[in-house]
C-alpha cells in the first residue's frame, strides 16, 4: 500500500516511515528528519499575506488536512466554513474580552472563508479581512484553506496555529497541566516550543551551566563563536598563563585556540542519548536532534575526533560520529 | 431523577396485580412490606418505573428513596424535590452542559448549588453524601454543607468551580464524620494548603482523600499524621507538591491503600531511598488503581513494577512516557482493565498494550500536545488496531489522533465488537481518511453496524450525512452522541433524531444543521435530557417556535457578540418540570 503524498495544512509531506510502526522509534525519527521538508518547517516572521499566499500557490494549505484544489469535484459537500468563522469570531471576541482562552494566531496569510451561509452573514470581521478570500472561496469549496485570521493588531506569534475554541476537546485542567509539563520537558530536552530551542550547555570544569537558544543561530560557525564568547570567562585561567590577562583580543584568540585545538571538544547529546561530535550533520539536522551541549576536555574525548575523521571519510555513510 | 410526563403503565400491567389507582384501596401488600421491598431498589430507572405503577407505589417509592440523582440540575427545582422525596441521604447533581469543559459556556452561566444546599439544610438534615459535577460551588455553600449536616460523610466535586481552599477549610474543620473528600479536575483558587491541617487531631474516619488537582503545598506532617490515623483509608491521591520520599513515608503508613495517586515522580533519590520506595510499593498488596506520576522520569518507573501485578486501573495520562519505558512498565501489568495514557507512548507503546494486557476493557489515549499542528506526533490508526488485536474485551475507547482510516476502524470493530463507548477524536477538524481521501463515513458506519451495544459515540473527521444515516439506522442503543465539524445538511441531524430511540444527550458544534433539523426533533427532546447546538445554522425564530410548541422544554440561547441578530449561536434545550430558570444571567435568553 503506497502512501499517497499528502500535504497537511502547512505543506509537510507525511514521511513514508509512518507505515513502519514496527521499526524502532529511533530510525523513524531520523527518517522523518530527512524526509521532512525543512524549509517548510522553518518558522519565519513575515508580513501578513506574504507567506501564506506563497504557500497557498504551492501546496494549498487546508485546515482540514487536504488540499482541496485536488478534490473540488469529489462531490461531497463540505463543512461550511462559516462555522469556522463563527468559531473564529468567538475567539476574536474572547480575545477582546480578555478571557484569555485562545491565542488566535497571526501570521502571514489571512484567508478567511466568508462562508456560504448566506446573505445574513453580515460578519463585521469581513471588513477587517484582507485579500483574495471573498472571491476565491465561494460556495463550492467551503473547505478552502482557512488557517489564520488577520488581526489588525499584529502580535508577535510566529507559529501558524489555527486554534478553534474548545478544540480539540480537552478539559482545561488537563490542558493547563500538560502545558506546564510540556514546557518543562522542552527545557530539558530542547524540543522546540514556539520558535525557540533552548538547550543546556555545560563545560567541563565550569561551575555552572548556560542555556542557549539554538534557533538564534543558523550555522555551526555562529554557534561556535557564541559559545566562545559565553565561556571565555572560564578559560581565563588558561589564557593567563599564555598571554597578558585582561586583553580581550588575546582572550578571544586563546579561546579559539582552546576550542579549535585539542584542548576542548564540542559535543552534543542527541535524541537517543548518545554523545556526538558537533559538526558532522547538516545544521538543521543538528538542531532537530540536539538535546544538550557539552564542551568536553579534549583529553576526555581521547583523540577520537581526528581518528574518526579518517575512518568515516567515506561519503556514502553520512552517519554522525559517536564520541 | 427521570421525569416522564407521560406515565405509561396502565392498570393492567403485570406488575400491578389487582390494586387499582385509588389511594384508599387495599393493596395486596401492606405499606411497610412494600416499602421494605422497594428499599432494595437502587437503580433510578427501576425506581422511576415503580413510581409510575400506581399511587400507592408512587408513595411507597418516594418514602423509600434515599439516593437522588439529578442529571440536569435545571430539570427540576429544589422545592419539587423536597416535596416529593422526604428521606434523601445522598444527592448527585450535574450542572453545566458538557461543552462547558471546553470553554464553550461563558462564566457565570449558572448551575450554582447554593439554593439546593439551602433547601437541603431545611429538608434533609440527615444528608450524608453530595456529589457534584460541573456545578458552581461557593465557599459559602461549602460552609453550609459543613455546618448544616451533622452526619455528613462524603463530598465529591468533579469539574466544579467557584470555591477556594477556604471552603475546604470549613469542610475539614466541621465535618466530624467525613469519610470521603474527592476533588477532581477542579480549577479553584488555591490560596494555600493550610486546609489540610484543619482536620482535627482526633479525626480519623477518612476512607477517600483526593486532592490531586490542587496545586499548593500541604503541610506534610499534618498529612502524614492524618494518614496514620485513618485506618480505613483506601483511596489517597496527593498533589504534585508531595515528593517521592514523602510518598514513601505515606505508603508506609497506609499499606492497605487500594487506590493511589502519587505526587511528583521527579526527584533526585539516593540509592537507599530508591530501595525504600521500591519496598514501600511492594508492600501495598491491595493496590488496584495507580495515577498521578506527574513528571515521572523513567529511572523511577521500576519502583512500581512490584505493585503493577495487581493493578486494574493505571492512569498515566499526566506522565509523558516514551514507548520503550512505557512498554517495560506495561509488561508488568497483566491484569489491567482500564488504561489511560498520553500519546507520547506512540503506536509502539500501544502495541505493547495489545500484547501485555489481554483483559483490557477501557483505553483512553490523550494528546500530549493537542495544538501541535506541525509535527503531528503521537499515535495513529496503527496503535488503535494493535490494541484491538490484543484486547478483545475492549469496550470503552477515547482516542485522540491526527489521522485515521476507514479500513482501520472497520478492523478495530471487527476485533472488538462489544464497544459501548466509542469516542474518536481526529484532531484536525474535518479530516478525511488519509489514505483514500474519502470521508470517514464508513468508519462510523462500521462502528454502529457492528457494535450493537453502543451507548456513547463521538465522531470526528470529514463526515457527510451518510454517517448520520448509519447512526440513525443502526445505533439503537445509543444514548449520547457528540458531533463536531461534521455533516452536510439538515438531513444528518434529522436521521439521528428520528432513528435513535434511546438518545438522551445530543451535543453538536460547528455543523451545517439548521432550523429544519432543530424542529424535526420537537417530539424527541422531551424524551431526552438535553440538546446542545453551537455554531450551527439555527436562527432565533426557530428556537422561539420550538419553545412555543413545547412548553415543557426550556430553550435557551446564547449569542456571540458580533453575530447577526437572527442567529442563535449557542442553543441549549432541555426538558424541565421546573419551568424556565430564574437564575439565568443576562447573556442567556430564555425563549
Amino acid at each position: 500500500m503506497s502512501l499517497p503524498k499528502e500535504h497537511d495544512y502547512i505543506g509537510l509531506t507525511e514521511p513514508s516511515s509512518m507505515e513502519n510502526s514496527s521499526s524502532s522509534i529511533v530510525s523513524t525519527e531520523s527518517e522523518k528528519n530527512t524526509v521532512l521538508n525543512l524549509k517548510e518547517t522553518e518558522l519565519r516572521l513575515g508580513l501578513p499575506g506574504s507567506d501564506f499566499l506563497e504557500k497557498k500557490a504551492g501546496t494549498g494549505i487546508s485546515l482540514f488536512g487536504k488540499d482541496l484544489k485536488d478534490e473540488g469535484n469529489n462531490g461531497f459537500s463540505q463543512i461550511p466554513l462559516k462555522n469556522l468563522v463563527s468559531g473564529a469570531k468567538r475567539v476574536f471576541s474572547d480575545a477582546i474580552d480578555g478571557s484569555g482562552k485562545w491565542d488566535f494566531p497571526i501570521n502571514g496569510g489571512s484567508e478567511v472563508d466568508l462562508g456560504n451561509g448566506g446573505s445574513e452573514n453580515t460578519n463585521t470581521l469581513q471588513s477587517s479581512l484582507a485579500g483574495p478570500s471573498g472571491k476565491e472561496i465561494g460556495n463550492r469549496n467551503p473547505r478552502k484553506p482557512v488557517e489564520e485570521k488577520k488581526n489588525d493588531n499584529n502580535s508577535a506569534a510566529p507559529a501558524s496555529k489555527a486554534q478553534v475554541v474548545g478544540w480539540p476537546p480537552i478539559r482545561s485542567f488537563r490542558k493547563n497541566t500538560l502545558a506546564t509539563n510540556l514546557s518543562k520537558n522542552n527545557d530539558d530536552e530542547g524540543k522546540s516550543g514556539v520558535g525557540s530551542l533552548y538547550v543546556k550547555v555545560s563545560m567541563d570544569g565550569a561551575p555552572y551551566l548556560r542555556k542557549i537558544d539554538l534557533k538564534t543561530y543558523c550555522s555551526y560557525k555562529e554557534l561556535s563563536s557564541a559559545l566562545e564568547k559565553m565561556f571565555s570567562c572560564f578559560t581565563i585561567g588558561h589564557c593567563a598563563s599564555h598571554g597578558l590577562p585582561g586583553q580581550e583580543h588575546l582572550r578571544e584568540n586563546c579561546l579559539k585556540d582552546l576550542l579549535h585545538g585539542s584542548e576542548y571538544v564540542l559535543t552534543y547529546e542527541d535524541k537517543d542519548g548518545d554523545w556526538m561530535l558537533v559538526g558532522d550533520v547538516p545544521w538543521e539536522m543538528f538542531t532537530d536532534s540536539c538535546k544538550r551541549l557539552r564542551i568536553m576536555k579534549g583529553s576526555d574525548a581521547t583523540g577520537l575526533a581526528p581518528r574518526l575523521g579518517m575512518k568515516y571519510q567515506s561519503k556514502e555513510i553520512m552517519k554522525p560520529r559517536k564520541v | 431523577m427521570q421525569t416522564d410526563p407521560n406515565p405509561k403503565k396502565s392498570k393492567d400491567s403485570p406488575s400491578n396485580s389487582d390494586s387499582t389507582e385509588s389511594t384508599q384501596s387495599a393493596s395486596p401488600f401492606p405499606d411497610d412490606v412494600l416499602g421494605k421491598v422497594l428499599s432494595f431498589l437502587n437503580s433510578d430507572k427501576d425506581r422511576s418505573s415503580v413510581s409510575l405503577v400506581c399511587k400507592d407505589w408512587y408513595n411507597a417509592e418516594r418514602w423509600t428513596r434515599t439516593k437522588l440523582f439529578i442529571g440536569n440540575c435545571y430539570s427540576v427545582s429544589p422545592e419539587i424535590v423536597a416535596t416529593r422525596f422526604p428521606k434523601i441521604t445522598s444527592v448527585t447533581l450535574k450542572g453545566k452542559p458538557r461543552f462547558s469543559d471546553f470553554n464553550l459556556v461563558p462564566q457565570n452561566w449558572g448551575a450554582d448549588v447554593h439554593y439546593w444546599l439551602v433547601m437541603f439544610a431545611k429538608v434533609y438534615p440527615f444528608l450524608e453524601e453530595l456529589r457534584l459535577k460541573r456545578m458552581t460551588v461557593s465557599d459559602e455553600s461549602l460552609e453550609i454543607l459543613a455546618t448544616a449536616f451533622p452526619g455528613f460523610r462524603a463530598l465529591s466535586l468533579m469539574s466544579c468551580d467557584g470555591f477556594s481552599t477556604d471552603g475546604l477549610k470549613s469542610v475539614a474543620t466541621h465535618c466530624r464524620n467525613l469519610t470521603e473528600l474527592d476533588i477532581q479536575d477542579t480549577d479553584i483558587d488555591d490560596f494555600n494548603g493550610g486546609w489540610l491541617s484543619c482536620f482535627p487531631e482526633n479525626f480519623g474516619s477518612l476512607e477517600v482523600l483526593n486532592f490531586a488537582s490542587l496545586d499548593s503545598e500541604v503541610n506534610f506532617d499534618a498529612l502524614e499524621r492524618l494518614v496514620s490515623r485513618c485506618k480505613s483509608l483506601r483511596v489517597l491521591k496527593v498533589n504534585k507538591s508531595i515528593t517521592l520520599d514523602q510518598l514513601q513515608r505515606l505508603l508506609l503508613r497506609a499499606p492497605q491503600l487500594m487506590e493511589l495517586g502519587t505526587g511528583s515522580f521527579q526527584q533526585e533519590l539516593l540509592p537507599g531511598q530508591f530501595g525504600d520506595l521500591e519496598s514501600a510499593f511492594s508492600n501495598c498488596k491491595n493496590l488496584r488503581t495507580l495515577s498521578g506520576l506527574w513528571e515521572v522520569t523513567s529511572v523511577y518507573l521500576p519502583v512500581l513494577y512490584a505493585a503493577c501485578t495487581s493493578l486494574t486501573f493505571l492512569n498515566l495520562s499526566y506522565a509523558a512516557l516514551r514507548s520503550v519505558e512505557f512498554g517495560n512498565l506495561i509488561a508488568y501489568c497483566p491484569n489491567l482493565r482500564r488504561l489511560w495514557v498520553l500519546d507520547t507512548v506512540e503506536d509502539k507503546g500501544l502495541e505493547a498494550v495489545g500484547s501485555s494486557c489481554p483483559l483490557l476493557e477501557e483505553l483512553r489515549v490523550f494528546p500530549a500536545d493537542p495544538f501541535d499542528q506541525q509535527l503531528h506526533r503521537g499515535v495513529t490508526e496503527l496503535g488503535f488496531v494493535a490494541v484491538s488485536r490484543g484486547c478483545s474485551k475492549l469496550h470503552y475507547v477515547l482516542y485522540f489522533c491526527w489521522q485515521m482510516t476507514n479500513a482501520a476502524v472497520a478492523t478495530i470493530v471487527q476485533n472488538c465488537p462489544n464497544f459501548t463507548h466509542f469516542r474518536l477524536c481526529i484532531m484536525n477538524p474535518g479530516r478525511p481518511d488519509y489514505l483514500t481521501n474519502e470521508p470517514m463515513d464508513e468508519a462510523f458506519g462500521a462502528v454502529v453496524k457492528t457494535c450493537t451495544k453502543l451507548q456513547r459515540l463521538s465522531v470526528s473527521g470529514l463526515l457527510t450525512d451518510l454517517t448520520f444515516e448509519y447512526i440513525g439506522k443502526h445505533a439503537k442503543n445509543l444514548e449520547t452522541l457528540s458531533v463536531a465539524f461534521a455533516g452536510s445538511s439538515d438531513l444528518g441531524m434529522q436521521c439521528v433524531l428520528e432513528g435513535c430511540p434511546k438518545l438522551r444527550k445530543l451535543e453538536i458544534r460547528d455543523c451545517p444543521f439548521g432550523n429544519a433539523a432543530l424542529l424535526s426533533g420537537l417530539e424527541k427532546y422531551e424524551k431526552m435530557r438535553s440538546l446542545w447546538m453551537s455554531s450551527c445554522n439555527v436562527t432565533i425564530t426557530a428556537c422561539q417556535q420550538l419553545a412555543r410548541e413545547m412548553p415543557r422544554l426550556n430553550v435557551e440561547v446564547m449569542k456571540d457578540k458580533e453575530s447577526d441578530d437572527s442567529q442563535a449561536d449557542k442553543v441549549y434545550v432541555y426538558r424541565s418540570v421546573a419551568g424556565p430558570r430564574r437564575d439565568a444571567p443576562p447573556f442567556v435568553l430564555t425563549l
